[in-house]
């Protein structure tokens, strides 16, 4: 595995910026995501890196060595797409096989064979190996094709939004999956995607794109308790973060604000809150409660994690952890 | 708005049955939603209660009076089956027109009736765009404009969000409820998606091959599953299933596993098996460092307010969801147990929960 360095990245299709100067280190042995809408540059990134596309202008570095020039199949980077792309006539075992018989590699028979059946066990598909591709379900599918990738021990493993054709129960399935191998293997992963919740779950760290823009990069946690701007306080938590008006929240601590970020769960029904709302909605997501508030003033949304005994049209008080409000200013940045 | 009744209905396609003998009644006003996975019966019976499907036995109610011959036409029941079915060609206005113009109100009527619809779901300002040039959000608002331009009893959808991203589908969620209320209506929902389920429902009925195996409101049927299915069909992570190995008497209040005793709540009813389950959700499991279940962390998933975990043990794998400052490597050895006072004994033969002082 190797470390990746993108230096000052610039990439237009036309009149469109695809990538502005974008500056990228993935560390040797990290999962690093790229979250960012449809149109934001993830891809774009990934075949930059990957050889399929060359940048106007910038650098890429392999173990600090420069690649610009080296063609894709010499760069030795290992790619997996959305839509699962198995050779249906092959069996699961030559799916697996075929990258390591290719004429660039020569690897022995017993080398292929012990390797294979390395990956298809970390896989859980090694009973299946003799299947048909045509033979498996959605979610084998999808594992054979990340398998056809991690035979082979590349530079980087690229990948681009592999879990988001699969359904919602097997999506969970995977996301575990993939981190445990990625950690066994101690892999270098660049992972696309739009949904954050693959983000947060198997990131080591996570660079957020917007419109080709770089604009924050940091462990889940960080960007997540610490964005620097609304646009990415949006992308990431679900449910939503409140952004509000700094003129709707009672004695801020930041005059010169013109926003305020709250985080739903740091917003509490609370007798001696200073807010006095209305109830619109009420969800249970399991384990926790949504509530949807209104009142003149303030709207918004408060996660609870205790048994509540309101209801919808019910008259409350809320109060908010005054110590976790994220201030921003009339340009939607945050301020320290 | 009304009151819908269904009385020992079935539903058989030749020897298939696709619904067996049900009764069910939405009171007025109610949000209910019928859950199960696909083949389960979960249309099937809305369709039936839309007139579209007519039952093998049983009746109907609508409003007290049996429509169970009646046409779809006749029903006064306006059926949403995908949100995004628009006429491209015509501009909202006329979109939502239209179902008025089939019944021949007059042009008064209309005008007024679709000045209040858009007001309501705030699309004033679209009325004289076409559909087409129309962003997601706004289309869906449309379709759902003109079901309730009719002003009919019942709204039933089918799945209405199930095309839809995960974040709209959020939003979409929160405005359909808040029409709901709105509009004072009673609305028969049929999804696969638990979570929506949840997050709308007044009240839920689970369906699986064609019964229906519980009905009541989300909080009932997500703290207490009256079967195995129930429990693991509703949550995200899924419940969490432990084997018990022994048959369970009635006054029991504790379970062996791996030798140890655990505290369970008290049983009124004894086990016919020999191989029992404990079903616990995710929020009451625990790190334990005394007595627990020994596993090691198989991943850690951080998802802003909590991280869930996965725990591999000899047992099966366990998802438990602890607060985000729970820091654990993949591969640490850990210890795992359980709040005794929400467990769940499911009969290993009927896959049913036994009664106890927790659930009767």
């Amino acid at each position: 595995m190797a470390s990746v360095h993108l230096e000052n990245i610039n990439k237009s299709f036309g009149s469109i910026n695809a990538l502005s100067n974008l500056n990228l280190e993935i560390k040797d042995g990290e999962f690093f995501v790229l979250l960012g809408p449809t149109g934001a540059g993830k891809t774009t990134t990934l075949r930059i890196v990957s050889g399929l596309e060359m940048p106007d202008s910038g650098n890429i570095f392999f173990n600090e060595e420069l690649v610009n020039n080296v063609q894709p199949a010499f760069r030795n980077t290992s790619y997996v797409f959305q839509q699962y792309s198995l050779y249906p006539h092959y069996s699961v075992y030559d799916n697996l096989a075929f990258p390591l018989r290719s004429p660039l590699r020569k690897s022995d028979k017993k080398t292929i064979d012990d390797r294979v059946h390395e990956i298809a066990k970390l896989l859980k598909i090694e009973n299946k190996l003799n299947n048909k591709a045509t033979q498996l379900s959605g979610g084998e599918m999808q594992r054979v094709s990340l398998g056809r990738a991690l035979v082979r021990d590349p530079n980087i493993y690229l990948m681009d939004e592999p879990l988001s054709s699969l359904d919602a129960k097997l999506r969970e399935e995977l996301r575990v999956e993939l981190k445990k191998i990625q950690t066994d293997l101690y892999a270098t992963i660049l992972y696309v995607t739009h949904d954050q919740i693959e983000a947060t779950t198997m990131a080591d760290r996570i660079g957020v794109l917007k419109e080709g823009l770089l604009t924050q990069v940091g462990t889940p946690q960080e960007i997540y308790e610490e964005p620097n701007s609304i646009y990415v306080a949006n992308r990431l938590g679900s449910p939503k973060i409140n952004i509000l008006d700094n003129k709707q929240i009672h004695n801020s601590q930041n005059s010169s604000a013109s926003y305020v970020g709250i985080r739903p769960e740091d917003i509490k029904i609370d007798q001696n809150g200073s807010y006095n709302v209305k109830i619109e909605t009420t969800e249970l997501l399991g384990a926790e409660t949504l509530v949807s508030f209104k009142s003149d003033t303030v709207n918004g949304i408060l996660l609870t994690q205790e048994n509540i005994n309101v209801g919808e049209g019910d008259n409350i008080k809320i109060g908010i952890n005054e110590t976790k409000i994220l201030y921003f200013d009339n340009n939607e940045q945050r301020m320290r | 708005m009304s009151e819908i009744k269904i009385e020992r209905i079935k539903k058989t396609f030749d020897d298939f049955v696709a619904v067996e003998e049900s009764d069910l009644t939405i009171n007025n006003g109610e949000f209910f939603v019928l859950l199960g996975p696909s083949g389960c019966g979960k249309t099937t019976t809305l369709r039936m209660i839309a007139g579209l499907e007519l039952p093998t036995s049983g009746k109907i109610l609508l409003d007290n009076e049996d429509v169970t011959f009646l046409r779809a036409s006749q029903r006064d029941i306006a059926f949403v089956f995908q949100l995004f079915a628009l006429y491209p060609h015509m501009n909202v206005r006329n979109n939502l027109a239209f179902p008025l113009k089939m019944q021949k109100f007059s042009k008064d009527e209309i005008n007024t009736r679709i000045n209040e619809v858009a007001n309501l779901l705030r699309i004033d300002h679209l009325l004289s765009s076409k559909v087409s040039g129309l962003a997601g959000g706004d289309r869906q608002r449309v379709a759902l404009g003109r079901a309730i331009v009719r002003r009919p009893k019942a709204f039933l959808m089918d799945e209405p969000l199930g095309t839809l991203d995960a974040e709209f589908r959020e939003l979409m969620c929160l405005e359909l409820r808040k029409l709901h209320n709105n509009i004072d209506a009673t609305t028969v929902y049929v999804t696969h998606d638990q979570l929506e389920a949840m997050s709308m429902g007044d009240r839920i009925a689970v369906m699986h091959k064609g019964r229906i195996l519980q009905h009541g409101k989300p909080k009932d049927i997500y703290t207490k599953p009256k079967t195995k299915f129930v429990g693991s069909f509703i949550g995200s992570p899924a419940m969490n299933f432990i084997p018990v190995n022994h048959t369970i008497q009635k006054n029991q209040n504790s379970v062996k596993i791996d030798n140890e005793e655990y505290a369970v709540p008290k049983s009124f009813q004894n086990t016919s098996s020999q191989n029992n389950v404990l079903g616990v959700r995710p929020e009451k499991m625990f790190l334990s460092d005394n007595k627990g279940i020994p596993g090691e962390v198989y991943g850690s998933e951080y998802l802003g307010t909590r991280k869930i975990l996965t725990i591999q043990s000899r047992f099966g794998t366990y998802k438990i969801r602890v607060s985000n400052d729970v820091n654990l490597k993949i591969g640490a050895n850990v210890k795992i147990s359980f709040d005794s006072d929400s467990a769940i004994i499911f009969d290993g033969q009927t896959d049913e929960a036994l009664h106890s002082e927790f659930i009767n």
